[in-house]
């Protein structure tokens, strides 16, 4: 049992960290692969249409003025720094939940990060930044499993962290296969949707180093193995709904857990060829659109239940 | 050799510089006896002190500092719309209190809520102290923080003040006496657990020269203090924190006890009362509350009955109090005792019930109210130290010998429109202990805040807050007003 906005602030922690990872590793990887460079100078329109995010009236015009914009600007809620801010301010309202050794990581990560930003070369080292945001945020999830119990806390903490993880990564895959999209299916772009995956690494191993876009698509929607695929997480989603159910003894089939469930069978059975052939934008939007119905269906159940249906007997 | 702490500019210390510039004035000092030798409890610290190098201490501090900053032990700045989080300096020497000192404190803390618990139990019913002219009615309907609504509310065991923090200074001739008894909603026990726990980090060899006695069980006290309270009612009581929310500056301290308790730390927004009963929102749907540690003012706690406009406290929460559905630690209502005019009648109210003298005395208080006190007080307004009644944090005061003119006079008309909201009281010297400021060692001024938790019974955990005043010269030990801490060792025999 847990306070309704204690399970509320570790369910955003889970999702601003996931969302600060993505972002980290999205302006490092398009970054170091040059993938908005034109010969003209830097045009970062594409890595804001990537990372979702609505472009500003004057885009940055080079990548020191970017890593000002998307890592440290926090008058901005999707910067990287504001997310971890986020996710420090929620981490302190539930200081007495999270263990001491989580919140000092968070706290060093946020504190690393506030130090870059006051030093002179701060935003000239974008690849050192975005390692420590990744690392920081590596280090909060081990050391999230190894000193919190695994009970509800713990659960709504990866709800959140998997839940951000299957939205964005359907997002980012449609970005790549939406026809009419400013992303031209270039080798080099490929590489960077699976790097800024992380899966690079793992595709390889599974297909060989052949970059082919069916496979790259099976492989970041449908693999079971690999922890960054949308089905892994939506099989994680399943997994933290079905046992918050149990722990709150709620019992099974809740609006939320339903929904997850089918998320997760529609991606355990689905067939790669057949999305591509049909249409894989109305295919992946539908994906999104499950996650942000389980987000509410878990704030109707947990979070902002109304109080009659609440009172014990 | 005899080590003289009183420098002279013919003879310097011959123990380095570290306490070249430390010298000796009336107050009392807790390292050193008049004659300049080291007492007999601090020569083991002050032995490893002078030997001590600056860069070594330097280095120390540091890591203290940072200790401070990545556990998030940091208070808020009130007033600055940054949202700055600052630590709360903290100095790396140790206070000491020898066992006797501490036994002495521990009966008179004792003594003193137990005649506290007494008081507020009798002024909210029958009032006898009232009937027999001990404390003038006046004087007691007029306290800022006394609650109407509690007349004739019975409280469970009658223990209004669970957890006190009675600030003690001690005066020249080393005697401790009371200066504030804190009975609402004291804060700062988090910083006498946080301290201990860093200077063992960054102190380790100084705790094998000494018999530490330990305070680690604070959590536990307070938690067995409140079991004390739960209602009859209640077969397995469920216990909470009430924080004003994490933008109060004690916001670490709500969280910090309510992991050492392992209980869950609520926000006013969390609770709700229904049919006179408190339940907490949860992931499971709302679970009954029975005793509240309450770490929100009277003022806020419910906004039916008390200030309309908070949105930090729970509607119907005094109907439920009342009602005997739920605890509260502190009971309401307790702050009258905290009013400064009536902490004056202390040691008659000790007596009236207990049939004692206080062992550890008052300071001494001037009434502004009384017109034979008024004219003495000012007449000697450079000299002593004025006081609002209802205020707390080093706010509304005046320090006669440290003020100007301007100031005295704005205290005059103050005070001549409205006697009965100030006292005078002689400025007293604080004690001054032994801190390491920059790169030496020098005397500052000091007060002591032990916790007294009241429940099945006293319980003081020993040690306490020794808050410190960093500014040269300065006797404000408030945090608000650039003090520190330290932490403070009570020693075994």
């Amino acid at each position: 049992m847990l306070l309704s906005r204690v399970a509320d602030s570790l369910y955003w922690i889970g999702r601003y960290l996931e969302r600060a990872e993505r972002m980290a590793r999205l302006i490092d990887v398009r970054l170091d692969l040059g993938l908005d460079r034109r010969p003209s100078g830097w045009n970062f329109s594409r890595l804001y249409a990537v990372a979702r995010i609505d472009p500003p009236a004057s885009l940055p015009e080079n990548p020191s003025a970017l890593v000002d914009a998307l890592m440290f600007d926090t008058s901005r809620r999707d910067s990287v720094m504001a997310c971890v801010n986020l996710a420090r301010d929620n981490a302190r309202q539930v200081r007495e939940e999270i263990t001491s050794e989580m919140w000092e990581q968070l706290n060093a990560l946020f504190l690393r990060l506030k130090e870059v930003r006051a030093g002179s070369s701060g935003s000239a080292r974008p690849h050192y930044i975005s390692r420590l945001v990744v690392d920081g945020v590596h280090l909060f999830d081990g050391v999230t499993d190894e000193t919190m119990g695994h009970g509800e806390g713990w659960q709504f903490l990866q709800l959140g962290r998997f839940l951000e993880r299957a939205g964005a990564t359907a997002a980012l895959v449609d970005l790549h296969f939406n026809e009419g999209q400013l992303l031209p299916a270039s080798h080099t772009e490929w590489l960077g949707l699976l790097r800024s995956c992380a899966a690079l690494e793992a595709y390889c191993r599974c297909y060989t180093a052949d970059l082919r876009p069916e496979r790259i698509a099976e492989f970041l929607l449908l693999n079971s193995e690999f922890p960054r695929s949308v089905r892994f997480a939506a099989a994680r989603v399943e997994s933290a709904l079905r046992a918050i159910a149990v722990l709150t003894a709620r019992g099974a089939g809740g609006r939320a857990e339903r929904m997850a469930g089918r998320l997760h069978a529609s991606l355990d059975y689905g067939q790669v060829d057949e999305i591509l052939s049909e249409d894989p934008h109305v295919y992946l939007e539908t994906i999104a659109r499950h996650c942000s119905q389980i987000h509410a269906a878990v704030y109707q159940s947990y979070v902002m239940y109304p109080i009659e249906s609440a009172l014990p007997a | 050799m005899v080590f003289t702490a009183v420098p002279s500019s013919l003879s310097p210390s011959p123990f380095g510089a570290l306490f070249s510039t430390y010298d000796l004035d009336a107050s009392y000092d807790e390292m050193f006896d008049p004659a300049g030798l080291a007492r007999a409890h601090c020569q083991a610290l002050f032995d490893e002190l002078r030997i001590a190098s600056n860069v070594d201490l330097s280095q120390r501090q540091m890591e203290a500092d940072k200790a401070f900053l990545t556990q998030g032990i940091t208070f808020t700045v009130y007033g600055d719309n940054q949202g700055t989080e600052r630590i709360f300096p903290f100095d790396l020497v140790p206070r000491m209190i020898t066992a006797s000192e501490w036994s002495l404190l521990e009966r008179g803390l004792t003594q003193r809520l137990t005649a506290i618990n007494l008081f507020i139990k009798d002024v909210y019913h029958e009032g006898r102290i009232l009937s027999e002219g001990i404390v003038p009615r006046e004087l007691l309907y007029s306290c800022r923080h006394y609650r109407r609504e509690m007349r004739g509310v019975h409280v469970h065991r009658d223990i209004y003040v669970s957890v006190a923090g009675t600030d003690l200074i001690r005066l020249e001739d080393g005697r401790f006496v009371v200066l504030e008894d804190n009975l609402r909603v004291p804060s700062g026990v988090s910083y006498m657990l946080a301290n201990r726990e860093v200077t063992k980090r960054v102190l380790p060899g100084l705790f094998d020269k000494h018999h530490v006695k330990p305070i680690a069980h604070y959590g536990q006290a307070l938690l067995a203090t409140l079991r004390a309270l739960a209602p009859p009612s209640a077969g397995d009581p469920t216990f909470v924190v009430l924080t004003p929310g994490v933008g109060n500056s004690a916001y670490f301290e709500h969280a910090f006890l309510a992991r050492e308790m392992g209980i869950a730390l609520v926000e006013g927004r969390d609770l709700l009362v229904h049919d006179n009963i408190v339940y907490m929102r949860t992931t499971a749907g709302l679970k009954r509350v029975d005793v509240i540690y309450r770490r929100v003012d009277d003022d806020f706690l419910d906004p039916l009955a008390f200030r309309t406009d908070s949105h930090l406290g729970v509607a119907g929460l005094l109907n439920a109090y009342r009602a005997g559905n739920v605890s509260l630690a502190n009971a309401i209502g307790t702050g009258l005792a905290d009013d400064k005019a009536l902490y004056a009648y202390i040691p008659a109210i000790i007596k009236f019930y207990l049939g004692e003298d206080a062992i550890i005395p008052n300071v001494e208080t001037y009434l502004l109210s009384n017109p034979t006190h008024r004219q003495h007080v000012l007449d000697n307004l450079d000299t002593l130290v004025v006081k609002a009644v209802g205020e707390s944090g080093g706010y509304g005061m005046l320090i006669g010998p440290h003020s100007t003119s301007v100031e005295r006079e704005s205290f005059r008309a103050k005070i001549q429109s409205d006697p009965r909201n100030f006292i005078a009281q002689p400025t007293l010297s604080l004690s001054r202990a032994p801190c390491f400021i920059e790169d030496r060692i020098e005397p500052r001024h000091v007060d002591l805040r032990p916790y007294v938790l009241y429940g099945d019974r006293v319980t003081i955990v020993p040690g306490g807050l020794t808050r410190v005043a960093l500014r040269k010269g300065s006797l404000v030990v408030n945090s608000s007003q650039g003090g520190g801490s330290k932490d403070t060792w009570v020693l075994e025999d």
